[in-house]
């Protein structure tokens, strides 16, 4: 691998010598497992951990659960059931696998915010950050597929709702929304296909992070200076890394057990608190619950979803000028997706020449903003859309745009970046001393 | 230079014990883990209460076979004729391949004389696994070179009692346990 100079792998005995000349497999996990690694990386940097962790963990218990579950329209629920009181441990499985996708959505974003604020999306880490932004999009569907697979009544009515978003596309929207389902309305096809794309999409993703990992590896981490890892020579690197086995592997690891401390806690105390209770309501095509909301890692778009009602007056314009193609409706739709759309051009958004946030005084409140933003957006999706509500997201919603589309763009110009160390080497010594050599 | 491990130190440091502790605790942690992962294969509480079953054998006339389910294998409940009860009780111990009675309703060690394979005294019920020894196929009824069963897989053939005379077998066909609970009722398990 190219980049930061390090020692590569020599195969020392002849079995090595042999394996290693006809496939290089022993040097490719040496020189990953070895990978210079900035040394100067903080708690925001384990979150890839917890992410591949979790990866295993819903694979492993997916597949088991899989080995109970019946994908049928008149089964489907009574096996859950049957999983929930037959099989030995069954409960304890699906309820891990059930928090599971709320770990990895806790893990995901503080893992996005975490790359937004030290600027890990900038040259040259620009397809590390779009394989990521894919990685999220796939973990979404697959998050919202599985939902679906218990066929209770948010299961049923999450998937009318969802695959409604596609129904509004102006012309082709009912053809796709049909395709999709297989049928005109939810039912068994829609129900069969969603298993079927449940147990493969994982797979993607792993594959994926693979190539996540290698693109990272190919430009070396970022870092909390932003500043680069000097390559001039491997006694200069040496002073700026550290190899990534055992150092960053034990601190992963020891963050990662207490993050599965709390996770234990409370998948064994509290499994259900994140759900809603309607999803044990066998799904009943007549009737939908009172209050639909998604899962609480969808509710920061719902809430984008539900902010351009056709009372703003940016919807209004928008549909005059497309001579009324573009309706409220599927304004809704693009606002959600145009929100992660917006998210992924940041590396070509973001003007400013300096990557961290920690040396840009303008940006950090900014910054701070927009993680509040989030916050409310997540809050205010789980609310009905009475006044105020309806306000606080609009204006929640245009900030998340404005984030990205005005701000971004301008503070790279009217900044003034505070100086930032010249090396790693610098910034470590000057938290942690330099060392009695 | 602290002594890192015990090749600089011959005395356990604090550095070697955080080493067993850490790797003590990873073992622990992972065994609790997988151990859930592999008794979820095993059977269910759905299918462990599928564990008895009752059977109305008042339709079954000497010389007749009824063949049910139960725990997902079949079980032939055979009301035997005079000459069956006869012709079994006849053989000697010594010509038998499988001298005992494997029948999960005596001690293991009863040998296979037909008294002990048959459920009642009379000798009338035989109440038995229609799964061959050998390799798990369902053998034929009244067929095979002992008038008693036959399996068509690999040839093994029973003698009226369920015992195995000739073939790859190795046991007699497996006695369930099995009882009368009332004058036309069996129930298994």
């Amino acid at each position: 691998m190219s980049g930061i100079p390090h020692d590569h792998y020599e195969p020392k005995t002849g079995a090595e010598k042999w394996l290693n000349s006809r496939l290089p497999v022993i040097g490719l996990l040496y020189d990953t497992l070895m990978i210079p690694t900035p040394k100067n990386l903080n708690w925001m940097w384990i979150w890839g951990i917890v992410l591949a962790f979790t990866l295993g963990l819903q694979i492993i218990t997916g597949i088991v659960l899989v080995m109970h579950y019946t994908p049928h329209v008149d089964l489907a629920f009574a096996s859950i059931e049957h999983i929930m009181r037959d099989v030995n441990g069954g409960h304890m499985i699906r309820y891990f696998h059930m928090n599971g996708a709320s770990l990895f959505f806790i893990a995901v974003y503080a893992h996005i915010f975490r790359g937004l604020y030290y600027g890990s999306y900038k040259a040259p880490r620009e397809v590390t950050w779009i394989i990521g932004m894919l990685m999220y999009l796939i973990m979404m569907g697959t998050a919202f597929m599985g939902y679906v697979l218990p066929w209770g009544q948010m299961s049923f009515h999450g998937t009318a709702v969802i695959t409604g978003l596609f129904g509004a596309i102006p012309f082709i929207g009912e053809s796709i929304q049909t395709w999709l389902l297989g049928a005109s309305a939810v039912g068994q096809p829609a129900l069969n296909r969603f298993f079927s794309l449940h147990y493969l999409l994982p797979f993607v993703l792993a594959g994926l992070t693979m190539v996540h990992i290698w693109a990272f590896h190919s430009t070396g981490n970022n870092n909390p200076t932003g500043v680069e890892v000097r390559r001039g020579s491997k006694e200069e690197a040496e002073k700026d890394t550290l190899p990534f086995w055992p150092y960053f592997v034990i601190k992963d690891l020891f963050a990662l057990a207490v993050i599965l401390a709390a996770f234990v806690a409370v998948v064994g105390f509290m499994p259900n608190y994140l759900g809603h209770p309607d999803n044990y309501i066998p799904a009943n095509p007549l009737a939908t619950p009172a209050h639909i909301v998604p899962e609480w890692y969808f509710l920061p778009f719902y809430a984008i979803l539900r902010a351009f009602t056709a009372d703003v007056w940016a919807v209004q314009f928008v549909q005059f000028i497309t001579f009324g193609i573009v309706d409220a409706k599927f304004f809704g739709v693009l606002a959600m997706f145009g929100a992660i759309a917006v998210m992924a051009l940041a590396p070509w958004l973001d003007t400013s020449k300096v990557r961290s946030g920690r040396y840009r005084p303008m940006f950090k409140v900014w910054f701070a903003l927009l993680c509040v933003d989030f916050m409310v957006l997540m809050w205010v999706g789980a609310q009905s859309t009475e006044f105020p509500f309806d306000w606080i997201s609009l204006i929640a919603s245009t900030y998340w745009f404005a984030y990205f589309l005005v701000i971004l763009p301008l503070l790279g110009v009217i900044e003034k970046p505070l100086a930032q160390p010249a090396t790693i080497e610098e910034d470590f010594n000057a938290h942690y001393g330099t060392p009695a050599e | 230079m602290h002594p890192v491990s015990n090749t600089e130190e011959h005395q356990g440091t604090r550095r070697d014990f955080i080493y067993y502790a850490t790797a003590g605790a990873g073992a622990v942690v992972t065994g609790a883990a997988v151990w859930p992962l592999v008794n979820q294969m095993n059977p269910s509480a759905d299918v462990k209460a599928q564990a008895s079953k009752r059977v109305d054998v008042s339709t079954v006339a000497p010389g007749t076979q009824l063949t049910v389910l139960w725990q997902g294998k079949p079980v032939f409940i055979r009301a035997r004729t005079e000459a069956e009860i006869a012709e079994a009780r006849a053989v000697e111990l010594s010509a038998l391949p499988d001298q005992l009675a494997d029948n999960a309703n005596l001690p293991a060690d009863a040998d296979a004389s037909d008294e002990n394979r048959a459920l009642t005294e009379d000798g009338v019920w035989l109440v038995q696994m229609g799964v061959c020894t050998h390799l798990g196929c369902v053998p034929l009824g009244e067929a095979g070179d002992f008038g008693g069963w036959y399996c068509p897989c690999h040839g093994s053939h029973y003698d009226t009692a369920g015992r195995i005379r000739k073939g790859p077998a190795p046991r007699n066909l497996d006695i369930p346990v099995a009882a009368f609970i009332d004058d036309t009722t069996i129930q298994l398990g």
